[in-house]
Parts: C-alpha cells; structure tokens; sequence
C-alpha cells in the first residue's frame, strides 16, 4: 500500500515534470495569421462565451473561404476561461504558447481586465466582442466591439426622456453583474437631467435570478410606467412571463443584453410584444448583412445568433479591416502585429452587423449608433 | 532520525525540488506560458489544501466555508496594496507585500475565532452547512460593499457606488461586483513557495506537538479527551483559527496574483471550498504531503486537457474525479491494490533472490 | 395589502425549495449521505420533460412520467456506479466528493447536449390562476399544483416509510445498517430504492421548478439544489415534514427579506437565519437529537 503510493506519486511527479517542459516552441507559421480567442464555454456564463466562439468562427471560416486577408489564412484556437479571472490567464497563456497573435476576448468583464495585463505586457493585440467596462480597454492594445456601459446607460436615459416614454421608471438590474451594474448607474446620473424620475431601482444578485416577484411588486406599488431592464434576455423572459401572470403590464425598455429574447427555445414572444430596446444588432432585422449573418449562423449551429454572436462575428471582420490597413504579415512578431494593428484601429471604418461605419478612438472605445427598435409581432422593427 | 521528522522533510523537500525543477526550466526557457502562468496558483490552491486539511483532516470537522477565509485574506490585503499604491505610491513591492499578507492572514484568523466559537458546537453535517453559510454570507456582504476613499475621508456604501457621493469614481476602491481593479502584481512564484513552505512548516509542527496530538484525540474520540482534562473548545478554536488565517495567506497570494478581484461564485462561493475539500478527500484526510499533491493534479489536470481535448475538459475531468475517488477511497479498489502491490513485491523479492543465488 | 402578495410569492418560492428538499432530505435520511448531484438530477428531469413536451410534442404528461422514468433510472444507475463502491469506505466524506464529481459530469454532458443557451419551459400545469381581492392577490396555478403535488408526496412518503414494509426496512437501514442486514434486509436493495425514490422526486421537482421558473439551463438546479439542501437542514435534515415547512419558511425568509430589508442582501439573511436557527436547535427545526453515548 505504502509502496503503491509512492510508486504513484513518483509517476505524478515524473508526469508534471514532463507537463511543465512539455508544450513550449510552436512559434507558428509564416503563412497564418493565428488568432487566440478567450472566452467561458462551460460554466453559468457558458451562453455568452459559445455564442462568441460560434460567431468567430463563422467570420474565420468565411474569409479563408474568401482568400483569406491580404492573401493569408487565419486560422483559430478558442480557450475557455470559465468567467473566471485566474482561469483566463491560464487560457491566454495556452493561446500564446499555442503561438496567437492577437486575441479575440475576453467575453466577460473581469477575466478582460485581467488578461490585458498580460496582453499589454507582450503588446499583443487585444479586441473584446462583449465586455463593456470602461477599464477593459485601459491600455492602449486593447479594443472594444461593444458599447462601453456608460455609453449604453446615458444614450437609454437620453431617449426615454427626449422621447416622452413615460414619467416614472423603474430599473431592474442585477448588482451582481458589472455590465448591468454599470449600466444602471450611468443610467441614473443621465436620468438626472431629463423630464423622468426614477421611482424604484431593485437589484437581484446572480444567487437570486429566478424569481423576480418582489422587484416586479415594487415596480407596481411605486406605479412605475415604464421599467427599465439593464440586463441580459434570460432573466428578462423570466421577468416577462412573472410579470404577465401577476397582471403588470408596464412599457419595457432595454439594452443590447435584451437582444436574443426572441431566439430563446420555445419562449412565447408575445409576452416580449412591445418591449422597446437600443442595440446595435438585431438577429430578425431585416437588413441585409444581419440576414446574410444570421442564416450562415443557423445553417452552421441550428440555432440563433445573440448579440454575443454577433460582437464575435465582427470582432473578425474588424481585425482583417485592421491588418488590410496596415499590411502586417504573419511573419512579423507578435509586438510588430501589436503596434501595427493599434495604429491603424482608428483609421478605419467598419460595416459588421453591429453598426454600420464603426469607427474606434485610440482609447479603444467604438464609436457606433445604436438602433432604437421595438418588437411588433415577434420581430424587431425600427422605431 | 525519527520517522515523522523524515517524512517531514520529504514533504518540505519535495516542494523544495519542484522550486528547483521550475526555476531550471523557467532559466533554460523551456516552459510554456501557460506553466509559467500556474505557478503562483498551484502555490494557492496547496496552501488551501494543506491548510484545511488541519481542519477536516487533524481536527475531524467538516468546513465547506474554507473559501470565505480565503475571500476575507483575499480582499483586505488586496484593499491595503491598493490604498497604499494610491497614497504611499513610493513604497517598496516587498514591504507593501509584508504587510498585506499579515493583514491578511490575521483578518482571517480572527474571522476564524469570531465564526469558530459559535460554530464549534455543532457537529458533523450540521457544522458543515452552517460554515457554508458563513462563506456564503462573507462573499454575498463583498458583492455589494463599494467603499472610497478621498479627500473628504471614507465613503462606504452597501447599495450602489451611486450612493458613495463620491466626485471621482477613480478613487472607489471596491467597487460592489466588480471588486477591486489594479491590485500590484507583487506575488511571485518565489514568494509563493516560501509562503507554502512555511505553511507546511507550521501545519507539520502542530501536528507533531502536544496541542496537535490533543487535537487529534479530539477528532478520534471528543468525549474521551474531554474525559482526560482536554480543553476540547480551545483546541478545535485553535486549530480552526490557524487553518482560517492560512486560507487567508492563499487569498493574499491570489489577490496579488491577479489585478481584478471579484466575488464570484466561482472562486470565492461554495464551489471554491467544495473544490478544496475535494483536494483534502483526494489526498487523504489527515495526510498533508497527499492533499497538496492532490492539489497540484485536479489543478493541472483540466489545463493540460486543454490541448488534448479542448471541447470535452470539464467532462473529461468529471470523469477522472470520479474514478480516482473510487480508486483511492472504495475498499474493493483498495484490496485489489494491496494485492497488486503484494504481488508485484513478492516478484522482485523473487528476482533479487534468483540474483542472489547466481 | 402587498404584505398578503409577498407572502404568496415567499410561499410559491417556498413550495418549490420543499419539493426538492424532500429529495434530499429522504436519500439524507435513510442512505446518510449528502447527495450534491440532486440538483442537477433535477436539471435532467427538465430537460426530458422539455424534449418530450416541446421538441417531440407530446402530452404534458407524458413528460411528466418520462422524466420520472428517466430520473429514476439514473439515479439507480448513478448509485450504482459511484456511490455504493463507496459505502464501506473509511471515511463518509469519500462519496460526498464523488457526488461532487457526478454533478460536475451531469451539468457537462447536458451542456454538450443541448448547449449553453436557455430554453423556455412550456409550463405543464394547466390551471387557471386564482385571483384575489380584485386582482390585487393573484395564486398562480403551478404554485397551487406545487403545494398540493408537495403535501401529497410528504404524506406518501410518510404513510410509505411507516406503513409498509419496505419503508420500515428503510427505518431500519438508516438506524442501523449492521443490525438490519442480520434481520435480513436487504441493505443494498433498499439503499438503491431510496435512490430510485430519491430521482423520482427530483423529476416531479425539476419539471414543476422549470414551470414555475421557466428557463432552463444545464445549470439550473444547482441554485435551488443548494438552497433545498439549505432548507432541508433548516427543517431538521432526515425529517420529511420539516423539509416541507424548512423549504416553505426558507421562500418566505427570502422574499421578505428581498421585499423589506435589501434584494441584494438576501441571501445573507437567508443563511444568517439558517445559523441562528441552528445555533438554537443545533439539529434543525424538526430534526432527531440524537444523544452521543460513550
């Protein structure tokens, strides 16, 4: 028994020596251009982390179908982080040693911030579909898809009041969530100048996300006429559908986390009727490059294509306008490809599915219109 | 030289020759990133391992709220290194370091004393749910703490950083959910092992004590070792407090591993202290050398599944828990081994006696 | 008047945490273990009943009794494979971390299944809801089905464990699994059988959690497992109807303390309750206090 174990320890010991020399060089070929993409595939934030990863490789495989950007291939090594900190360290570190030269990610918050210490360190090139904090993009390599928070809760306030919506709000967000947090707050300090108030502000925690009862009662007793909802489209159908069983029939207002509602399985979207929402993509709109998107994206996945997706999907597009300007080559370092790429992210101008004519300040944020659109018999339409 | 302190400094040795190993590889460049990156939490998680193994192993309580400890080490430290990188931005990373990890590990062993004495009463699952209650509430309080300081003094709020009324949101420190942002990276893998080293030094030593033998009479009969003029209380508050103020040294590490800190489920909920009584169960209760190796693999493990089978880690990993709790702990597995080993044995003693007679 | 709302909502939550509860208070009970994997027992229940219901279009049902079917076959079958190897192990803690390990594999494979994104359970309970003072009070119908489905099972099981025989036998594993092999019971057997009975309910559960709330994710029970867990010790773990009034008062606790005192603090009320309560009554409102002999 005792020999056992030492037998096996020793194998174990002898197996981590092995694993820790093992996996270096691998420093790439000439010819791609290798992209490292971090995001959470299993765990609780496993939806958002899928639908990126889906999303960019539909853009991937599109343009090597196409001849690939300035005659090279990309090729792509999506890493799950777990919505974990510590976890997306270990993912961009498996990227890298992998041989990435630029990373699409991360999806979340704060395994962003976390990684772009790291990605500044190398100068790597860092471009994050989804996480919207305004400290993701703190160093100068790093750029956002997304809309930053302020941005989305300061625009909504904005058009609530500008367009006489109603008089008394209520905000349901959960304090647990840094995008819905953040939203809410820049939602507040905006609301302070316009014609609404704001009559209950009732947070739920990540803990707590299934029964929405209370927040919806205050709402009603405070006779809110309008509730706004910073947060993503799977607590939202659940706070339609407790809503309309408990008789509270309130105008909605929402962000981009709304989007997606409609492509939930089996969801009855007449509840969703009339849900007003600022986004920068809608999967049933009719223009044509989200159509284009959205049925590769169900013929490729058999499902439908989130806002998640669709950041994914133009975090692509985005990085292939930037090496056309700038003509970096695969053979160049990975901090060549770093600065070359940063110069040229605010020169150009890109039509992804997520806006049209995206422009990007040096700082990283996005410069984008968002779209006001309502839903009317079960499709988005502009408002 | 007795026999415990031999198999003492095989484990201290141990960890020495796996310092030695890394650095080696790390001088000769021949590591990868990601190795390189899981230094400093492979440091974490065996302190956490080791750490509540005095719990559940010497002091035969059950804890499923180790991870809170490890949160509250975690973010007072990670709230000095910042106050003081924002105010004393002159202060030297080692000195600043120093002092977080003793912040650090005595806010957690006086959580430690403050929760054991009203917990240590009960027993068995009922100890267990209520520890779990307690890291549940600690990370639930972090979540929504947002708290500042300026000019004006400390702004401290439990709703919303709005209600901090603070004119510069730069200067909020913890900020609800999103924790605290930009702690200095000061840890290292140096720091690391020095810290799990002294961990096991501390550890070993009580065990091999008088308090951790009276600690251990308690957890093999408590009524008896009351019976014999044991303090019983005092030594369970003992022990629980030291493992307490540990798992807060591993916070310290963790905290300034990273330069986000937040309260998730994940890291800092129940989830986390299921995942370090898993490293203690795997590793063997009451043995520290087994536990922080247990650590090291289910650390390892779904890192390196990463490029055998990226899509199916988890699942892969799920798996091979399951079957190495079966292979350590089911009494079938365990004769079928002594058998093994037995046999195996009896064929070498065989060869080396054929030998012998030639 | 929101005070009458509040409580119907804290009581509709609360139903729900009891069903699953005596899931775990029942395995707890008899097998004397922590079965972590129950919550997601309960996801595999939903995501049967949403394959037969939504995807095949069956009869609700029909759903119903698949998933009760499918349940019970795996938890025989989890029992089987991890944790009755385990049962003579020396240390209790052994199967408690493999149940760990089984509920990390159950919420994987659904993922690779049906994927990450949530679906929209279509309820099966078809029952007008009952409104109130001029629909200032509204009692939905899966509420109303949960507590009358809740009462029902805790009376079954009741009658079940004291009437028959082979609930007696059930008494008697659970006193004392020596003393019941000698009068010849079959220990394994009834292990497997609270199992059975165990993933039974962790269907119904999951089919009318999934009703009530309907989403479904391959994580979905892991929430509720923990808080039914939670409210099966606060009701006095083993005990089958303090898990029915542990996962009532344990919905309440929370939306009152949700409605009246901070929705961001209340899972923090929710176990500071749970550790006064077990402070004062260290083994549960309901539960045995059993007497350490020397």
């Amino acid at each position: 028994m005792k020999k056992f174990r030492k037998i096996v320890s020793v194998a174990m010991a002898s197996a981590l020596v092995l694993a820790l020399a093992g996996c270096g060089g691998n420093k790439g070929g000439s010819d791609v251009f290798k992209i490292g993409g971090i995001g959470p595939t299993t765990g609780g934030a496993a939806i958002y982390g899928i639908n990126v990863m889906n999303g960019v490789q539909l853009a991937v495989d599109e343009i090597n179908a196409a001849g690939g950007v300035n005659g090279f291939q990309l090729e792509l090594n999506f890493q799950d982080d777990e919505h974990d900190a510590e976890k997306s360290i270990n993912a961009y570190n498996t990227v890298k040693d992998w041989g990435a030269q630029m990373i699409i990610g991360c999806v979340t918050t704060n395994p962003c911030i976390a990684v772009s210490e790291n990605t500044h360190a190398d100068n790597m090139m860092m471009l994050t579909p989804s996480a919207s904090a305004v400290k993701c993009t703190q160093y100068d390599n790093a750029f956002q898809v997304c809309f930053s928070d302020p941005n989305q809760g300061a625009a909504s306030a904005q058009y609530i009041g500008e367009n006489n919506l109603a008089q008394k709000v209520a905000v349901i967000y959960d304090s647990s969530d840094v995008y819905s947090s953040g939203i809410y707050e820049s939602f507040s300090k905006g609301a302070e100048n316009q014609s609404f108030e704001i009559v209950a502000a009732e947070a739920f925690t990540a803990d707590n996300k299934t029964d929405f009862s209370v927040q919806l009662q205050k709402a009603k007793d405070a006779g809110a006429d309008l509730v706004f909802l910073p947060i993503y489209y799977q607590e939202s159908a659940l706070i339609l559908t407790q809503a309309n069983s408990m008789g509270y029939a309130p105008k909605w207002f929402s962000c981009d986390g709304m989007d997606g509602i409609l492509g939930v399985e089996n969801f009855d979207t007449s509840l969703a009727e009339g849900v007003m929402l600022l986004t920068p993509f809608a999967a049933d709109s009719k223009d044509e490059a989200s159509q284009k998107f959205t049925n590769a994206y169900r013929a490729a996945y058999n499902d439908t294509p989130n806002q998640f997706a669709a950041d994914g999907y133009d975090a692509v597009y985005i990085l292939a306008e930037a090496i056309r300007q700038s003509g970096a080559k695969p053979s160049m370092s990975v901090s060549e490809i770093g600065d070359a790429l940063k110069a040229a992210m605010p020169q150009i101008s890109v039509d992804g599915v997520t806006g049209a004519g995206m422009t990007w300040l040096s700082t990283g944020e996005v410069n984008k219109s968002p779209m006001a659109v309502v839903i009317k018999n079960g499709e988005y339409s502009a408002m | 030289m007795s026999k415990t302190l031999r198999s003492n400094i095989i484990t201290v040795g141990l960890v020495f020759i796996a310092y030695i190993g890394a650095q080696i590889l790390i001088a000769t460049g021949s590591i990868s990133s990601l190795m390189k990156g899981l230094l400093v939490p492979l440091c974490v998680y065996a302190i956490l391992a080791v750490s509540l193994n005095l719990t559940v192993g010497i002091l035969g309580e059950l804890s499923l709220g180790h991870a809170g400890f490890m949160c509250i080490g975690a973010f007072s430290s990670a709230f000095f290194s910042k106050c003081m990188k924002m105010f004393v931005p002159d202060m030297p990373g080692a000195l600043r370091f120093f002092l977080a990890l003793v912040i650090g590990a005595a806010l957690a062993g006086l959580f430690g004393i403050l929760i054991g004495i009203p917990v240590l009463r009960l027993k068995g699952d009922y100890l267990a749910i209520v520890t779990l209650a307690f890291g549940e509430i600690i990370k639930n309080i972090i979540n929504i703490l947002y708290l500042g300081i300026d000019e004006e003094g400390v702004h401290f709020s439990l709703k919303s950083s709005l209600d901090l009324n603070m004119a510069d949101s730069e200067k909020i420190i913890i900020n609800g959910a999103m924790g605290i942002t930009g702690t200095p990276n000061d840890s290292n893998f140096t720091i690391g092992v020095v810290l799990l080293i002294l961990t096991l030094i501390i550890v070993l030593n009580l065990i091999h004590s008088r308090d951790g033998r009276a600690i251990m009479s308690i957890r093999d009969n408590t009524i008896a070792a009351e019976s014999v003029g044991i303090p019983v209380t005092r030594y369970k508050l003992m022990a629980f407090s030291i493992s307490a103020a540990l798992a807060g040294v591993a916070g310290v590490l963790y905290a300034h591993n990273l330069s986000t800190l937040t309260a998730l489920p994940k890291n800092f909920g129940y989830n986390m202290s299921i995942m370090i009584l898993v490293f203690v169960v795997l590793g063997g209760m009451g043995n520290i050398r087994g536990s922080m190796i247990a650590a090291v693999i289910l650390t390892l493990l779904p890192e390196l599944l990463r490029g055998v089978v990226s899509d199916y880690r988890m699942l892969i990993y799920a798996i091979i828990l399951i079957v190495m709790m079966l292979f350590n702990w089911a009494p079938k597995c365990i004769e079928w081994r002594k058998k093994a080993t037995a046999s195996v044995k009896a064929r070498l003693q065989k060869k080396s006696a054929a030998k012998e007679v030639e | 008047m929101s005070f009458i709302t509040y409580l119907i909502n804290g009581i509709s939550l609360g139903s729900v945490y009891a069903l699953i509860a005596l899931g775990y208070t029942m395995v707890y009970g008899i097998a004397k273990m922590l079965n972590f994997a129950h919550g997601d027992v309960i996801m595999v229940g939903g995501f049967t009943c949403y394959t037969i219901c939504s995807t095949i279009g069956l009869p609700p049902l029909l759903g119903v009794l698949v998933s009760v079917i499918v349940c019970t076959v795996l938890g025989i079958v989890i029992e089987k494979i991890a944790y009755k190897p385990l049962r003579r192990a020396s240390s209790p803690l052994a199967v408690l971390i493999t149940a760990i390990g089984v509920s990390y594999l159950l919420q994987n494979v659904a993922l690779l299944i049906f994927g990450a994104n949530a679906k929209s359970f279509t309820s099966v309970v078809n029952l007008q809801a009952v409104t109130l003072a001029d629909g200032q009070i509204v009692i939905s119908g899966e509420t109303i089905v949960t507590i009358v489905s809740c009462v029902i099972i805790m009376v079954l099981l009741m009658l079940f464990i004291n009437k028959t025989k082979v609930g007696q036998a059930m008494l008697a594993v659970s006193e004392d699994k020596g003393a019941a092999q000698l009068m010849g019971i079959n220990v394994n057997g009834t292990i497997s059988l609270t199992f059975a009975i165990g993933s039974a309910l962790a269907a119904i559960a999951g089919v009318l959690l999934c009703s009530a709330y309907p989403s479904l994710t391959p994580y979905t029970g892991s929430m509720p497992g923990i808080k039914a867990f939670v409210a099966a010790v606060f009701g006095g773990i083993g005990s089958i109807p303090g898990a029915f009034i542990g996962g009532i008062l344990l919905g309440v606790i929370q939306i009152f303390s949700q409605a009246y005192i901070s929705s961001q603090m209340a899972d923090a009320i929710v176990f500071a309750v749970l550790i006064i309560v077990l402070l004062v009554k260290p083994t549960g409102l309901l539960g045995k206090n059993i007497q350490e002999k020397v």
